[in-house]
């Protein structure tokens, strides 16, 4: 177990990634001017807006790996639930004829309450159920499996209370802003600041609060946690509630820039979240952010080169290779998940 | 027997077969989240040999079967790296990797799928199903099924004892897929068509759902699990989506109060199925 702590790397990363941010605007800027480079441009930031969303979704599947070593499948529900609940708010307004039909931003502020709700149903069903009376090596599978089952749960019920179809979810607010030859849209740039915005918070939680510190105890060794006074049965729900709010910003996100729901709309962007972690090395938030925003260009610049479905391939064989050739990711030096889940 | 109940059998078959392909792996501790790539292997084997070589399903499936062992051998040196959380995300990949490969080769008929010929009838599954459970059984039964559990249950342990866990571990995850590749090309046969959109992460999610349920302790897990899990919606009707519902509700209430599964090695011991030093053992 390395001394540092996993989940937050690097001497300044603020530092680093404000002129990581800063060479990348200048290469945009630059491909912009020359003859031709305009719609190249243009894919890659609607490839690094695309990450954004990736990136916020990851960072809720990494906080839950790297502080409990529990792969959550609901988190791409959980994105799923805050657009469709939000739409039906918009739609129908509250249950039971309370209301009528919600303003956008209400609704999607409901959706995003329902989410967190949701991740803290789910740890009181899963994680608190983790013991064995029989060890044996599936057993860290347990929370898994049982993610999975409220993957089944979420999904349906959705299915059958707001029905199967795609929804348009109009948000009137769009605004492009014309930078020389590139069209950036006002709400994406405004999900793009928001969700790495989020993410500094988190970053700056871990490191500098007390319920941080504990967080990290618990991630490096649950049992010395507890044996040091850390209240482990109330610490936890707290990693549940911040994928929840994680995974409803995202799926808010996602709604104003894109202005559609489905039941199905999880299934992509947590597969893509799940890609963009693994990139990054689990455990690891800066990770994330990086293995997000790459993906969001691997997947508009192969969609670009070669079309939708050679995409996936590109994405996915990515992935493979990291996991088999660099299992600790681009820039993580973490053992996190390398022995039990 | 009435055309559902025929459909319904088909589909056990299959499942049985495929189940017991992702339980040979997780018998040796490792588990494997992309099984439907394995069935996809096989089944477009089966497809393109029938379809392109005109060979009879007496050879395309056993064909089928070889191929994505092959392939599981293959795959296992580089994926046997990784353990734990990393293994679940290599398999999940590979799966995506090769429905993606299937969409976008025009000659695997990309997302049109293919049309499949010669028809393979319901007693051939279940025949197929029978053979598999029995191969599984005797399987456990042998030094390389003791090593497999020994592995399963500890690691360490048992490589300290001399097991070769490496080659345990690639020889059941070969095999596994060579199972798996088995319920492909019988799937193909008996439905006449394939399309990569059936073989999606979701079905690779059941299987393994199936045969943690059903318990990966002894061979009569992935039976019971795939059959509970094929038969038990069917008998609840209870209508459309709220039969997943209670489906994903029993599998968290499994995991809360029995997570090793339906069936376990006590259990069989306190029916009376294993000799008695077992249940004295306990």
């Amino acid at each position: 177990m390395s001394a540092s702590a996993p989940l937050v790397r690097g001497a300044h990363p603020l530092a680093i990634s404000a002129g990581v941010a800063l060479a990348a605007i200048c290469c945009i800027a630059l491909l912009a001017m020359l003859p031709g480079g305009a719609t190249l441009a243009q894919q890659i930031v609607s490839g690094l807006m695309l990450g954004a969303i990736y990136v916020t979704v990851a960072v809720a599947f990494t906080l839950t790996i790297g502080v409990l070593n529990f792969l959550n499948f609901t988190i791409p529900t959980m994105f799923m639930l805050t657009g469709m609940v939000a739409w039906g708010l918009a739609r129908w307004g509250l249950p039971f004829g309370l209301s009528g039909g919600l303003h956008w931003a209400l609704a999607l502020l409901g959706g995003i309450i329902v989410s967190i709700a949701a991740s803290l149903v789910v740890e009181r069903f899963t994680f608190r159920y983790l013991k064995t009376r029989h060890g044996d090596a599936t057993e860290h599978a347990i929370p898994l499996v049982s993610s999975l089952g409220f993957l089944l749960i979420f999904e349906h019920l959705v299915l059958i209370v707001l029905g199967s179809e795609a929804q348009s979810f109009p948000v009137r607010f769009r605004l492009d802003w014309h930078l020389g030859p590139l069209v950036l849209g006002l709400p994406q740039l405004a999900s793009l600041l928001l969700s790495l915005g989020i993410v500094f918070w988190l970053s700056w939680l871990l490191t500098s609060t007390r319920t941080g510190r504990a967080l990290r105890s618990i991630a490096e060794s649950p049992d010395t946690a507890t044996l040091l006074g850390v209240e482990v049965t109330r610490i936890v729900p707290i990693v549940f509630l911040l994928s929840g709010l994680l995974c409803g910003v995202a799926g808010a996100l996602f709604v104003v820039n894109y202005s559609d729901v489905s039941p199905f709309m999880g299934e992509h962007v947590g597969t893509k979240a799940i890609a963009a972690m693994v990139l990054g090395g689990l455990g690891s938030i800066w990770g994330a952010i990086a293995g997000g925003l790459l993906v969001g260009l691997m997947e508009t610049l192969g969609i670009h080169f070669f079309g939708g479905d050679a995409a996936q391939v590109v994405v996915w064989s990515a992935l493979l290779a990291a996991i088999v050739l660099r299992p600790q990711g681009l820039f993580g030096g973490t053992r996190i998940g390398k022995g039990k889940l | 027997m009435s055309g559902y109940w025929a459909g319904i059998l088909a589909i056990l078959a299959i499942n049985i077969i495929f189940a017991y392909g992702i339980f040979v792996t997780a018998a040796a501790g490792q588990l494997n989240l992309g099984g439907a790539g394995f069935m996809a292997i096989g089944a477009y084997a089966a497809a393109v040999l029938g379809e392109q070589l005109g060979w009879s399903p007496a050879l395309t499936v056993p064909a089928a079967t070889l191929v994505t062992a092959l392939v599981g051998f293959a795959i296992a040196f580089p994926v046997l790296r990784t353990r734990g959380v990393y293994m679940v995300l290599a398999t999940f990949a590979f799966a995506h990797v090769v429905t993606g490969v299937i969409l976008t080769q025009p000659a695997l008929g990309g997302a049109m799928g293919l049309v499949v010929p010669d028809y393979v009838d319901l007693p051939v599954l279940i025949g197929a199903a029978i053979a598999t459970t029995l191969l599984v059984f005797w399987l456990m039964a042998t030094r390389l099924g003791l090593a497999m559990r020994a592995l399963h249950d500890d690691e360490l342990v048992s490589t300290l004892m001399g097991v070769p866990a490496r080659a345990v571990q690639v020889a059941s995850f070969a095999i596994g897929a060579g199972l798996a590749g088995l319920a492909g090309g019988l799937y193909a046969h008996h439905f006449s068509f394939v399309e990569a959109q059936y073989f999606s992460a979701l079905l690779s999610i059941y299987v393994l759902l199936f045969v943690l349920i059903g318990g990966t302790q002894t061979a009569w897990g992935p039976l019971v699990g795939a059959t509970f899990f094929t038969v038990v919606p069917e008998l609840l009707r209870i209508g459309g989506s709220w039969r997943y519902v209670v489906f994903g509700a029993i599998i968290v209430a499994m995991m809360m109060f029995r997570p090793e599964g339906i069936v376990t090695r006590t259990l069989l011991a306190r029916i009376g199925f294993r000799r008695r030093r077992v249940a004295d053992a306990r």
